[in-house]
């Protein structure tokens, strides 16, 4: 375990190589295929090397090892350091195991790209900064990594940043995060005032007796807490960022907006769910943005046309789920979403991005302009691709929560933690039913993805269709792992109900075990449970059998013939215009405000005008006003003497 | 109302009355005139004030050769009669009245608060001059004390020859 | 016994002195004005040194080697600028402008 600090530095030596490449002979591709994917599967070696230790020493407290005085200032100490316990654990073996898949995938999809050594430069520092917030010791280390997973994000998304429109997003993801990270520090201030310390172990270790369940000061520091996450995780109201984030490399939106980064909200609700746990306004705040997130992106991506954009919304409504499954006090819950989602959102994410590799490729032969990733210019992919068809169907399933595919498990948990807390108060059967239409919505608009991109006729062009091909191994190969990890990922914890062990929620005890005390008993009797399974499937059968009698691929044409949209649907294509929304009431006034009182009034007005020009004509008057006296005439002189001899006079009197 | 109170006060008058005079005479040989008879009523009061040698000084030195230059000046620039306008406008002589005018209560402030406990002997000097003599008790600590100021002045004096000298050249 | 009246005299000749430096044009006679206050304060220290000692009628002694000299250099100064202006106006000697 003593080595855990290789598993974050292995990445960054990655990205000091990979950037001395990329700034001195970007070339150099097959260093940087070596380098990149490389140092991902020595980390993840490391990893769960670390991890058996920690399985063998059986220890109820975290391992932290210190390295050095980060911030010695006063009362506050803080120290660089990292902490091995059953969450991080957990969380550096998604991060290093799905990001060395998705590394090992980029080695093909970005092959022809000039910024290749810069990719995984960037790429390889996020995993980095990732690793550094899942395994910090304290508040301060974990916002450094957070900080630095948003800035490779905006790096990153806005790769291509000769596009305005990708370095656009870029500022957009990063604007949104940092408000996110404005209620993360005022968070830390208040945790700093109330316990004096800020690491994790000693403010765990004080919280029940300096907060009172339910008082004003930790329900205030986990809302705070909960404005990070909803930056960070794509939460309502701050969630426009990932569909936009979209115009990032496709492997980095599988990486970033859907397997770490993004999830990285859910870990910290996870990682103080003392806090929460302490604060049951907090806690129904957390899940019931989760379950109105969940629904309300789930309408959005019934109507979007853009795979990515589908899979986007997709991704912030089941970080929805994730929430509500940490809200409703099911942290295990919540975070075995988080490892399945990992699983099949990835599995998506690069399966996509196999069908946009070869749609772009047969474009590229034809130097055809139409848009590579509109399903519309899709259909009958399924002849062409058959591997990522298959693996993409497992995924879909997944998602969709047909058991014994990993979502299932992990879906039906939370809806179920959900409905236990019902039965004390009502709210959470509103978010239990937010959270099974969402899953109605999911299992339908994923279907719709696959009918419109993989069946039916092919609308791609006569000429394009030859060159359309499955990618190379080096793509499909992750592709493989990730679906048999979706197929096989809900032996992780697997509920008593149907005689597993719950295998992940007795590994994450030591983590969750202060707040059980002070949740409200849930228990629901077995026969509800299996009602509740039960309504799960048929919900889940009922949005793919449905999808595939409503729509009819046949239907579709290619997008640049496509009719404009109209009614409930054109809401749903516009995002329910939230954006055009922000962009009124914020990004407007706000422009306004700088541009005019704070430009115009404050900088020019007053700092230029009086401050620095007004100084000077001060200065200009008061030596104007001095030249006056220099009359050369003696007689003046005399009189000045005079009345100088007065004034000293007057003073030595007194 | 003794002796020396009336003479005082006689002299007193001659010396503020001329003074006055010879600040407002419009020829300057009048106002170079003027101040002697000031100076010598001075040199009267210095008498009175137990200094006889001052007063002796006074008229040899003040009266006798600077006033003298003063006048010789005079009569060189022929500014014997006094040109046209020397006063200045009224701006001039209201802005000197009042500065004066403020001078004047500061000192009066001065002069009220010099207090008498101040004063231990009350004619200091008289005993001096009963031990060394009128001139002595000048020049006494004049090469004793003050020594080091008597000879500076002389190098002072010195200096004032020869620039007066450079200065009034017609050609260098 | 005398102290009080010598100051008051004093200081009357000092005001009208320095009155007249204010009021006249002249340099010359702005000269002997500054005379007349030398004179002024020669007999304050005469008037203190009557009870306090000697050193008010050294200082006395010295102030008019001084004022000798002054007048001297002073009255130097005055015909040198004749020379060149052919006036002693206070008005015309104004080359220290600006």
């Amino acid at each position: 375990m003593q080595l855990v600090w290789l598993v974050p530095l292995l990445p960054l030596l990655g990205f000091v190589l990979n950037g001395t490449i990329a700034l001195t002979r970007p070339q150099a591709k097959t260093a940087v295929s070596l380098i990149g994917p490389g140092v991902l599967l020595a980390a993840f070696g490391v990893a769960i090397a670390v991890v058996k230790d920690l399985a063998a020493a059986h220890s109820g407290t975290p391992a932290v090892f210190t390295y050095w005085d980060w911030i010695p200032v006063g009362a506050l100490h803080i120290s660089a350091a990292l902490q091995v316990d059953p969450l991080s654990a957990v969380m550096i073996l998604i991060v290093t195991g799905v990001g060395s898949l998705i590394h090992l995938f980029s080695v093909g999809y970005m092959r022809s790209d000039e910024g290749y050594a810069r990719y995984f430069a960037y790429l390889n520092l996020f995993v980095f900064f990732m690793l550094v917030l899942v395994l910090g010791a304290s508040f301060p280390v974990m916002f450094v990594g957070w900080e630095g997973v948003g800035l490779c994000s905006y790096l990153l998304i806005g790769f291509w940043f000769d596009v305005t429109a990708n370095a656009d997003a870029g500022k957009k993801a990063f604007i949104m995060n940092r408000i996110g990270d404005f209620g993360f520090l005022a968070a830390m201030f208040l945790i700093f005032q109330a316990t004096g310390s800020l690491d994790f172990t000693s403010v765990f270790s004080a919280a029940p007796s300096t907060f009172a369940p339910g008082s004003g000061t930790v329900t205030a520091i986990t809302l705070f807490l909960f404005l990070g996450c909803a930056g960070k995780s794509a939460q309502i109201p701050l969630y426009t960022w990932l569909p936009d984030a979209m115009a990032g490399p496709t492997p980095v939106s599988a990486l970033i907006h859907a397997a770490t980064m993004v999830t990285a909200g859910v870990y910290l609700v996870a990682r103080t769910n003392l806090l929460f746990a302490l604060s049951p306004v907090s806690s129904a705040v957390v899940a019931g943005v989760g379950a109105l997130t969940a629904l309300f992106a789930a309408t959005i991506a019934l109507k979007q046309w853009d795979i990515k954009k589908v899979l986007a919304y997709s991704t912030v409504s089941q970080l929805g789920y994730m929430f509500v499954g940490v809200g409703t006090g099911a942290y295990a819950a919540g975070v075995f979403h988080l490892a399945t989602h990992a699983f099949f959102k990835a599995l998506l994410f690069l399966g996509s991005g196999s069908v946009i590799h070869a749609m772009h490729g047969a474009y590229h032969h034809t130097h055809a302009h139409d848009d590579a990733q509109d399903m519309r210019n899709m259909g009958g992919l399924r002849k062409y691709l058959p591997w990522t068809w298959a693996l993409m169907w497992i995924a879909t399933l997944a998602i969709a929560g047909i058991p014994p595919f990993a979502g299932f498990f992990s879906k039906d948990e939370i809806l179920g933690a959900a409905f236990a807390r019902g039965g004390a108060q009502p709210i959470w059967y509103v978010f239990w039913a937010f959270g099974l239409i969402a899953a109605l919505l999911t299992a339908f608009y994923m279907t719709r993805m696959m009918l419109y991109t993989f069946h039916g006729p092919n609308r791609t062009g006569e000429k394009e269709r030859e060159h359309l091909h499955e990618a190379p191994w080096v793509m499909t190969g992750p592709l493989v792992v990730l679906g048999i990890l979706s197929l096989a990922g809900g032996v992780l914890n697997l509920p008593a109900l149907i005689g597993g062990n719950s295998w992940l929620e007795h590994w994450l005890e030591p983590v969750t075990a202060g707040s059980a005390s002070l949740l409200p008993a849930a228990e629901v009797s077995q026969s509800t449970e299996w009602a509740l399974l039960a309504v799960a499937v048929a919900i889940a059968l009922t949005g793919i059998i449905g999808a595939i009698q409503l729509l009819k691929p046949a239907a579709l044409v290619p997008a640049r013939q496509a009719p404009a949209e109209h009614g409930l649907g054109k809401v749903l294509a516009n995002k329910w215009y939230v954006d055009e929304l922000y962009d009124a009431v914020v990004v407007k006034p706000l422009g306004w405000l700088s541009r005019v009182v704070l430009w115009r009034g404050v900088d020019q007005g007053l700092i230029d005008g009086a401050g620095v020009n007004g100084s000077a004509a001060v200065s200009r008057a008061l030596g104007w006003v001095g030249s006056k006296l220099q009359t050369g005439e003696v007689g003046f002189y005399v009189v000045l003497f005079v009345l100088g001899v007065a004034l000293v006079l007057r003073a030595a009197i007194r | 109302m003794n002796l020396v109170t009336i003479v005082f006060w006689i002299f007193a008058g001659l010396a503020l009355g001329s003074g006055v005079l010879c600040v407002t005479r419009r020829s300057p040989v009048a106002s170079a005139l003027w101040l002697v008879v000031t100076m010598f009523s001075l040199a009267v009061l210095f008498v009175l004030l137990d200094a006889q040698f001052i007063a002796v000084l006074q008229v040899l030195v003040y009266a006798g050769a600077v006033m003298v230059l003063f006048l010789f000046v005079i009569m060189l620039l022929n500014l014997g009669r006094g040109a046209g306008q020397d006063r200045k406008g009224v701006v001039g002589l209201t802005v000197g009245a009042v500065l004066a005018g403020i001078l004047f209560v500061q000192l009066r402030f001065l002069w009220n608060a010099a207090p008498p406990a101040l004063i231990q002997v009350p004619n200091a000097m008289a005993q001096l001059q009963q031990q060394h003599g009128m001139v002595g008790s000048v020049a006494g600590p004049l090469y004793d004390a003050y020594l080091v100021p008597f000879e500076i002045t002389s190098v002072l004096l010195l200096a004032a020859v020869v620039g007066a000298v450079v200065l009034a050249k017609r050609k260098l | 016994m005398l102290l009080g009246p010598s100051l008051a005299v004093a200081a009357v000749l000092f005001v009208i002195g320095v009155l007249g430096v204010l009021i006249r044009r002249n340099a010359i006679i702005i000269f002997m004005c500054v005379e007349l206050m030398l004179n002024a304060v020669n007999l304050t220290f005469i008037a203190f040194a009557q009870s306090l000692g000697v050193g008010g009628q050294i200082f006395v002694f010295f102030v008019m080697a001084v004022a000798a000299a002054e007048a001297a250099v002073g009255l130097a100064i005055v015909l040198a600028i004749y020379r060149h202006k052919e006036t002693v106006d206070l008005r015309n000697i104004n080359i220290l402008k600006g």
